[in-house]
């Protein structure tokens, strides 16, 4: 088990280092100059080299390639243009509301999703099974960006019950968590009640049901925790979803995350600030599938062995 | 037509995206208004005969707006999917032939790509790149392409071992005529079915994008920035928003729906 894990974390070296590189790629190589942007088409070619200069643009790529790196592992990431702060800080402030609300959604996805699923693959071809998989399939559909501001005409706008914009306790939170939510719940719900349906067909379920259980009872005591497994698999590959789902229900509800500082920074062409926070949007992801990947082996022994 | 009824996923499917490619084709010259035409004293008019629904701040026609909509947003859905599904196809096939040190290379690319979760690359790309519809495809194709070569390489990882492959290779043929002649048509069948997906997901993705104000810029009309417009108007024009925020789901349901079907239809052979 300890050796699984070791080795895990060995993996992460070159990807976390791949996604470092490649950021970097994006922000210094593609074709565009950022200080032209920055300043605009009729800056003087002496404001634009001045830039360059503040920002150690006019040294070499490998020579900022390098000093990246090093800052990086100091946890320090620039300075922002628009904010003249820190971009380490600036991510630090805004980060902690970008995680609250993907904890929100998932809460809300697995709230919704686990009971569907249940109900849909415990009786299939059953009108509890036709209405959630139709649930499901809406759900997939619908994007965020329309299902916030239904949410919003119906929830703050009609009944007044929820406030409209913003981030403060509970009240706030139930909108955006449900506009972020609801994709992923349909996604595992499909998934839970495709692998209940495998489970109910194993000999273990007909020898549980024959010694006298009920089959709802014998899915609850035996099979559930089986059917959970590809579920649990699933829900660490759509969690890159649910982070980026993050960054646009931020958008449409102006919370205060690091989303919305991304997608600010980009109109601000303030580069170092949008190189900071997809970074950390990226290594969050990798970090947390890894997570997925040791609690995933941790559940069943069986990973490890493989 | 028994197949289709068997079928229900692929029938609703089937329908849904044949009617998006008509609104795509023919929608532009059904809806007779200019979607670019400004006129103030209609400005957030709601449906009416003349414009079934209703009109935006400006004035401008919404159901013009969202047939031009369909167009871009299925034109760019496709070329981009075309795109992501050739590169994506070369590479991993490319990668499941050579084998070895390529192969672990291509890999380990693919596995960098898609560290970056969702469409986190596409925003950074079109971020750098600007916006503009050429750019909005490379950055959505530069996020897509990796699925495609996952699916590609594992395909024909296992297609190379089957007996009628090895024969082929024994009698001479080279390592180009296998993936293109004997491995590649095999690969079609999974490959239709992610592709169908792939559409419903770029369909999503751009509209995002505009939304982000990193795609499409106004006045060209796509969904995304439509919805993104229509957001100050919630209270007084809801109109703004569920003409096309109905249109990307729509899109989507149908993309999803035929690839079901599909996937049921494959799987049944």
């Amino acid at each position: 088990m300890i050796w699984y894990v070791l080795r895990r974390l060995a993996t992460l070296v070159p990807v976390a280092l791949g996604v470092v590189t490649l950021t970097f790629a994006l922000i210094h190589l593609v074709p565009g100059d950022p200080v032209v942007a920055m300043l605009g088409d009729t800056a003087s070619p002496a404001d634009i080299a001045g830039m360059r200069h503040r920002l150690g643009l006019d040294r070499p790529i490998l020579v900022q390639y390098v000093d990246f790196l090093g800052g990086l592992a100091h946890g320090d990431l620039g300075e922002s243009i628009s904010y003249h702060q820190p971009v380490s800080r600036l991510i630090a402030e805004r980060f902690p509301a970008t995680l609250e609300l993907a904890g929100a959604g998932l809460l809300v996805a697995m709230v919704i999703a686990f009971p569907l699923g249940f109900i849909a693959g415990a009786k299939p071809g059953s009108a509890g099974d036709v209405g959630s998989m139709g649930f499901a399939i809406v759900g997939i559909s619908i994007p965020h960006i329309y299902l916030g501001p239904l949410l919003m005409i119906w929830f703050s706008l009609d009944l007044g019950l929820l406030p409209l914009t913003g981030r403060g306790g509970i009240p706030h939170l139930v909108l955006p968590a449900v506009t972020l939510g609801t994709a992923l719940a349909a996604v595992l719900a499909r998934m839970l009640r495709q692998s209940i349906i495998q489970v109910r067909d194993s000999d273990y379920m007909r020898t549980a049901v024959s010694k006298g259980l009920s089959p709802t009872l014998a899915l609850f005591r035996h099979g559930l925790r089986n059917a959970l497994t590809p579920v649990v698999t699933l829900l660490g590959l759509e969690l890159g979803g649910l982070l980026t789902g993050a960054l646009i229900t931020e958008i449409i509800f102006s919370w205060p995350g690091l989303g919305r500082m991304l997608i600010s920074a980009i109109s601000a062409r303030d580069y170092p600030l949008v190189e900071g926070a997809v970074l950390t949007f990226a290594l969050t992801y990798v970090f947390v599938n890894m997570a997925t990947d040791v609690v995933y082996a941790l559940v069943d022994p069986r990973v490890s062995l493989r | 037509m028994t197949a289709l009824r068997r079928n229900p996923s692929l029938a609703a499917g089937g329908v849904i995206v044949l009617a998006l490619v008509a609104a795509a084709l023919f929608g532009p010259s059904v809806a007779h208004n200019n979607p670019l035409a400004i006129d103030l004293t209609r400005a957030l008019a709601g449906p009416s005969r003349a414009h079934p629904f209703g009109c935006d701040a400006l004035g401008r026609d919404v159901f013009a707006r969202v047939m031009w909509g369909a167009r871009l947003s299925l034109g760019i859905s496709v070329s981009v999917v075309v795109l992501s599904l050739a590169a994506g196809g070369l590479i991993g096939g490319c990668a499941a032939l050579a084998g070895g040190r390529i192969d672990n290379l291509v890999m380990r690319v693919v596995d960098i790509v898609l560290a970056f979760p969702g469409i986190l690359l596409a925003i950074a790309l079109a971020a750098i790149l600007g916006p503009g519809l050429v750019d909005l495809a490379i950055a959505l194709t530069a996020m897509g392409w990796t699925g495609y070569a996952r699916l590609v390489r594992g395909e024909v990882l296992s297609l190379r071992e089957r007996e009628y492959v090895h024969a082929a290779a024994a009698l001479g043929a080279r390592p180009r005529r296998l993936l293109f002649r004997h491995l590649l048509p095999a690969v079609a069948g999974p490959v239709a079915v992610q592709a169908t997906f792939g559409i419903g997901g770029i369909i999503g993705a751009e509209a995002a994008l505009s939304f982000l104000g990193l795609g499409a810029m106004p006045p060209t009309p796509s969904w995304g920035n439509m919805l993104d417009a229509g957001r100050e108007f919630l209270l007084v024009a809801p109109h703004l928003t569920t003409a096309p925020g109905i249109a990307i789901g729509l899109a989507i349901l149908g993309f999803n729906l035929l690839g079901d079907g599909l996937a049921a239809l494959a799987g049944r052979r």
